[in-house]
């Protein structure tokens, strides 16, 4: 497996991770107070910012950990140390949200800083490189995927992390946090579904006719280059004139700004994948299989269904993944149209200049893309694995 | 394939024409905009917004494929090896992230203006034109490799000589999807106060003025529709100038 190497060799990618530990610790501040939400924000180094035995019980550990990660290249003893260190620093955060805050002052803010970031940022570089390393099966991402989950979700529900910013900003609009949250989702999963139900019937249709096929995929690889606020933009115009034409489109909620039009484009922009990958996995469905299944007396609608779907279902489930992860990214900027979603929280920050805001909108986002390319990468796989 | 050339050219036309002179198409516009709204963007020259706009995206992608190209030639060089699992992960990782919640994200720490907007484009556009160039340079033959090895090449001139011209073609691909997304996310950056072709979008947006979405919805679409059309020729040409190479060699 690994080659042997010298008792005492440094390894380059932990030396990269002890230095950046090092500058986290002792040149950056560990966490920003404000007095209010918006006010310029004053830094507190880590030693300023937790009291000072748990100050150092952090210190400690990342430093430990900065030796290690320079010394030690077996994957477990790093992912194990990067989860100590994980375990150690995330609560902390908390801790010095309390400890900042004044007593029953509601209005001073404590967010991460530069410091926090960076320790945050090393452990996972140390945890990701192991995993990477570790070469997980389908099973294990997805597991180690809901390790990860439910760690965040025990730190968010044990209320260590109330007095963050970020989660102060949550409660002054948890209603609309949900209620976006949902808007979000059903744009990504509603467009995405739309995209499989026109998609899959046109990418069949495509693998037989070689003209629809060219039209099919230059039409749609064109969409997929128009940027998507110049797309919202193309289709109001037409969406509005609709709404004003006819009443019934009016009433079914089809406007020119909101939800329709992020929903059309973002359907627009999953076809592309959806197609191209139904005609990929159909066209290398082995020839031999087709014909056998032509020789049993199939006919065409059961050599479809029984024979070349099945063969190209990893394929079009890795369009669908594409899609997915594409489209939670995308339903962000529908915002901008009024279409709803976290990237209203983002859009709202941005005007106010509220980071924590901006966060409230982006993290969301970010975990739900990260987790839906984990799972369909483990499904892909699964699907391959299946048919061999 | 005449016919597709014919569709680019006059859509070409379209733009420079629309570009440098919009009034001349406000007849078009017209009808969409309420009786005394002005139908054209009059809040700024097109021109020098498009200009603007294309300067950033260019800026911003020679950095990234300078940077990209220079870390994708170190983790696949031996010394470099104990990097490559993990950057792997981290473009995977990376393209998870919405390019709008790193531009949103970069606004507190530098302000508002072309700043975060070019930190934005340079960070989203470091990915793909780093995972081409590593599949550019692990596709490499290893025939080619040992070719080369035996005719007393060094390192650099391997590098030089045969790897990165064998990965050129999907180098640039990269730099392609690259420049394509940054063509996006600086329209975005309008809405952090950077200049740019998106300031007519959100100008219609904010004033309820569906001509000016539209016109700069259009430009904005033809623009990026025809640069990636004519970086593919590149990309093609690049190709096939290599298949010739290739060719000689054998």
């Amino acid at each position: 497996m690994v080659p042997p190497r010298p008792a005492l060799s440094l390894d380059h990618l932990g030396c990269v991770i002890a230095i950046l530990i090092g500058v986290a610790l002792f040149a950056a501040p560990f966490a920003t107070y404000r007095a209010t939400r918006i006010a310029s924000g004053d830094s507190r180094l880590l030693i300023e910012a937790l009291p000072i035995a748990m100050g150092a019980v952090v210190a400690l550990v990342a430093l430990t950990i900065a030796v290690g990660a320079a010394l030690m290249r077996d994957p477990l003893g790093r992912l194990g140390s990067a989860v100590i260190g994980l375990a150690v620093l995330l609560p902390s955060l908390g801790l010095s949200a309390g400890y900042l805050t004044p007593a029953d002052n509601t209005f001073a803010r404590v967010s991460p800083s530069v410091g926090f970031w960076l320790l945050a940022l090393s452990f996972s570089l140390l945890a990701i490189d192991a995993l990477a390393r570790m070469r997980l099966g389908p099973y294990g991402r997805i597991a180690a995927l809901l390790v990860g989950l439910i760690a965040l979700a025990l730190l968010l529900f044990s209320g260590i992390w109330d007095d963050l910013s970020i989660l102060k900003e949550y409660r002054t609009r948890s209603d609309t946090f949900w209620r976006e949250a949902r808007q979000h989702l059903f744009l990504a999963f509603g467009s995405m579904a739309a995209a499989c139900a026109v998609g899959i019937p046109l990418g069949i249709a495509g693998h037989r006719l070689k003209t629809l096929r060219t039209a099919l995929l230059q039409g749609l690889g064109i969409v997929q280059t128009i940027p998507s606020i110049a797309l919202f933009g193309l289709l109001m115009a037409p969406l509005g004139a609709i709404a004003a034409s006819v009443p019934l489109a009016a009433a079914l909620g089809i406007k020119g700004i909101g939800a329709a039009p992020a929903f059309i484009a973002l359907f627009l922009y999953a076809l592309f994948p959806i197609v191209a990958n139904t005609i990929a996995g159909l066209s290398q469905v082995p020839a031999a299989a087709v014909d056998a299944a032509r020789g049993m007396g199939m006919s065409a609608r059961q050599k479809l269904v029984q024979v070349e779907m099945p063969l190209a279902f990893p394929v079009i489930l890795a369009g669908i993944r594409i899609v997915l992860v594409q489209n939670l990214g995308l339903a962000t900027v529908a915002a901008l149209i009024g279409g709803g979603g976290f990237g209203t929280f983002v859009f709202q920050g941005i005007g106010q200049t509220a980071i924590d805001l901006v966060l409230l909108g982006a993290i969301p986002t970010v975990i739900l893309s990260f987790a839906a390319s984990i799972v369909l990468d483990a499904l892909v796989e699964l699907a391959k694995g299946a048919l061999a | 394939m005449r016919l597709a050339s014919l569709v680019r050219l006059i859509s070409l036309l379209l733009l420079v024409a629309f570009i440098a002179m919009p009034q001349a198409f406000a007849f078009a516009f017209e009808p969409l905009v309420t009786p005394g709204a002005p139908a054209i963007y009059n809040q700024g020259s097109l021109f020098s917004l498009t200009l603007q706009h294309l300067r950033t995206v260019c800026l911003a992608t020679i950095a990234s494929t300078i940077l990209a190209v220079s870390l994708g030639i170190f983790v696949t060089r031996p010394s470099g090896g104990e990097f490559l699992p993990l950057s792997r992960s981290l473009v995977n990782i990376g393209q998870t992230f919405p390019p709008i919640a790193v531009l949103a994200i970069a606004v507190p720490l530098v302000g508002f203006g072309e700043k975060p907007t070019f930190i934005a484009l340079f960070l989203y556009g470091l990915l793909p034109i780093f995972e081409n160039t590593l599949t550019g340079l692990t596709q490499v033959p290893t025939q080619a490799m040992e070719a080369a090895r035996g005719m007393g090449m060094n390192t650099w001139q391997r590098l030089s000589q045969v790897e990165l011209p064998l990965a050129f073609p999907v180098i640039l691909a990269g730099i392609r999807l690259s420049v394509i997304i940054s063509l996006g996310t600086a329209t975005i950056g309008s809405t952090v106060a950077a200049k740019g072709l998106g300031e007519v979008i959100i100008a219609g947006l904010q004033s309820n003025n569906i001509a000016f979405v539209l016109q700069g919805g259009l430009v904005v679409a033809l623009l990026a529709v025809l640069i990636h059309d004519g970086l593919g020729l590149i990309e093609r040409a690049a190709a096939r100038k290599l298949g010739r190479f290739v060719d000689e060699v054998s």
